[in-house]
């Protein structure tokens, strides 16, 4: 038997997935049932105390969710993962393994708005700090650290403007503060940039966006690089010490590198309970077996669409990595070679009116806050998701009056530069 | 041998081998890994011996404890020591006096011991440091999948339904050697400094 390893693509279409055990189906069937049976009494205690393989209920696991698992874990080089029911549940169960009330987290201040929601209000009501740093500065990563920081948390390509961050520096101060690098991967996904090859200790998606890719289906995961050693300090107490509502398991010591992504599934989905439905996971798996085609196609869409609007007389500035001279464009070529993603913003010299009528005037993307879809979509945040900011808030996000986002479809380019370049020009 | 990183085919031929383990630090305690490994390990199959002075007249999945590798009183195939590092040397010892010797020592996860492998790879037996024979088997045969852990494995075949006492196929198609590249990197660091 030779071993080698298969390619991205392959991974995509395979990992995770065999035909099935009783049908002999080879899609991956929708096991869509709340609960599975016990061979008997013995076999129900050896699930409920953790020590056999198999499947309880559909909120701590699911045969179809853990091909989804499987598959995303391989597809980033990790060694185990979790699906959950959408990338803000992602983000809640990871946190609640690594945090307690007083304890702090350091972010990006380049985040999804809407993680900085998530972050600034509800974990607040936990207890859980923030301190936000800029992922353009990395000293400031650095002065943040303190005593009670147990994670630090970026995004590799950063929403809304599509910047790149320089993953490999951020791991290097997680290491020295002896805490876990958290990677958003969303908007890259695996194709573009896998972030435990630069240090991240754990990866989240929200699988709604390109992963999924075809924006019928939210879906979120979790994915445990198997690198970090909880048990070194005690100050990651849910992994290191026994748990009492398992009889006392210590989780590292049970599972190994695989401790965080089962702690996640058996203190943090089972107790939080955003499940993920098993049809979900389906439509999403389906979406998985292309990423590598519709990702290409993004990316190379996005790259024209952003040299279209470099050289349009009523735009004054694109925000696209991908472009020569871009302040990112060195990180995407470190980072990203094959693409530089497809979401990114533009400003117009029209200002706030001009980013009004241009939404309005578009026929063939769509207006409305998602990204990462096969259409291709476009909104103007000062108008809708950051209306409820002031206006330097505003410009400090990213989403000043001028400025438009777009995520770039799978579409022909020729048929995407036509309809912005009548939107300009009306 | 490379005790940082093994190649899916070295582990996969010590599993599909083996057929008695004996097994130093068993517990009979139901909430200790010891106990969960071994419950598995008969359940796929394997005719486990518990060893731990310790419980000597106590029974585990049947079987009654032994106090030494020595009072097993037949050939064994693998011995799968479930103790500390620092308390390998001693096991490994007497692994050795027995005739015919086991061919297989297995350290438990967390549990390396650099001079005993050597001790024993030069007698001729083959050693795998710092992981869980469960996990492994779980891993090679795609059972562990249930639980979203990557098994770095492949197949197109239909999946079997494992019933009692049923051993599972480990053939199946390993990416890349099985490693975890990045895992397997942050544990040799962690043996490098501690």
């Amino acid at each position: 038997m030779t071993d080698r390893l298969p390619g991205f693509a392959t991974l995509a279409v395979h990992a995770g997935a065999q035909p099935d055990p009783t049908t002999g189906a080879r899609a991956t069937p929708i096991y869509q049932t709340t609960s599975f049976v016990f061979n008997d009494a013995d076999h129900a205690a050896s699930l409920f105390g953790l020590q056999a393989f198999g499947n309880i209920y559909t909120r701590i696991g699911n045969p179809t969710n853990a091909v989804l698992e499987e598959r995303v874990a391989a597809l980033e080089g990790g060694t185990a993962a979790l699906a959950v029911a959408s990338g803000h549940a992602a983000q809640l169960v990871v946190l609640q393994q690594l945090l307690r009330p007083g304890d702090e987290i350091i972010a990006a201040r380049k985040l999804y708005g809407g993680s900085i929601n998530q972050f600034t209000h509800a974990f607040k009501a936990f207890g859980w700090n923030v301190a936000w740093a800029d992922p353009d500065e990395i000293s400031t990563f650095e002065r943040a650290v303190t005593p009670h920081t147990k994670a630090i948390f970026i995004e590799s390509i950063a929403n809304p403007a599509g910047s790149i961050t320089d993953i490999e520096a951020i791991a290097a101060v997680a290491r020295k503060a002896g805490v876990p690098l958290i990677v958003d991967n969303t908007l890259a996904t695996p194709y573009l940039i896998k972030p435990i090859d630069h240090g991240a200790d754990i990866v989240v998606h929200s699988l709604t966006k390109f992963l999924g890719g075809h924006g019928n289906s939210l879906g979120g995961i979790i994915v445990d690089a198997g690198t970090f050693d909880w048990s070194r300090d005690n100050k990651y107490p849910m992994l290191s010490e026994p748990r009492p509502e398992y009889h006392g398991i210590k989780i590292q010591e049970t599972f190994g590198n695989f401790a965080f992504a089962i702690a996640c599934r058996v203190l943090g989905l089972r107790d939080l309970g955003p499940a993920l439905s098993p049809f979900n996971a389906f439509m999403i798996l389906t979406g998985i077996e292309t990423l590598p085609l519709r990702m290409q196609k993004h990316c190379d869409n996005a790259k024209a669409i952003a040299e279209f609007l470099a050289g349009h007389p009523a735009v004054s500035a694109v925000n696209y990595p991908g472009l020569p001279g871009d302040r990112y464009n060195n990180l995407q070529r470190k980072y990203a070679p094959k693409g530089a993603g497809a979401v990114f913003t533009f400003s117009l010299k029209g200002g706030y009116d001009a980013g009004v009528n241009l939404v309005s005037n578009l026929k063939l993307f769509s207006h409305l806050a998602n990204v990462g879809d096969t259409r291709s979509l476009v909104i103007h945040p000062a108008s809708t998701t950051h209306s409820q900011l002031d206006d330097d808030a505003k410009v400090r996000s990213g989403a000043g009056p001028d400025v438009v986002r777009l995520s770039i479809g799978i579409e022909d380019k020729e048929d995407l530069i036509a309809d912005l370049e009548q939107a300009l020009d009306a | 041998m490379n005790h940082d990183a093994y190649d899916d085919n070295y582990i996969r031929s010590i599993l599909n081998n083996v057929k008695s383990i004996a097994m130093v630090g068993a517990s009979p305690v139901n909430v200790r890994p010891s106990y969960f490994a071994f419950k598995y390990l008969a359940q796929r199959g394997y005719d486990m011996i518990p060893v731990n002075p310790g419980h000597v007249g106590k029974t585990l999945m049947g079987k009654p404890f032994v106090a030494s590798l020595a009072d097993i009183g037949r050939p064994i195939d693998m011995v799968d020591i479930f103790r500390n590092s620092s308390h390998i040397m001693p096991v490994v010892d007497e692994a050795l006096a027995l005739t015919p010797p086991p061919k297989v020592i297995w350290m438990q996860l967390g549990a390396r011991d650099d001079a005993a492998a050597e001790k024993a790879e030069a007698a001729g037996l083959k050693v795998v440091m710092n992981r869980c024979p469960k996990i492994e088997y779980g891993r090679l045969s795609s059972e562990i999948s249930w639980m979203g852990v990557n098994s770095r494995t492949l197949s197109s075949k239909r999946a079997p339904i494992p019933t009692q006492g049923m051993r599972l196929s480990l053939n199946r198609t390993s990416l890349g050697g099985g490693q975890t590249a990045a895992s397997d990197r942050a544990a040799k660091n962690k043996s490098e400094t501690s």
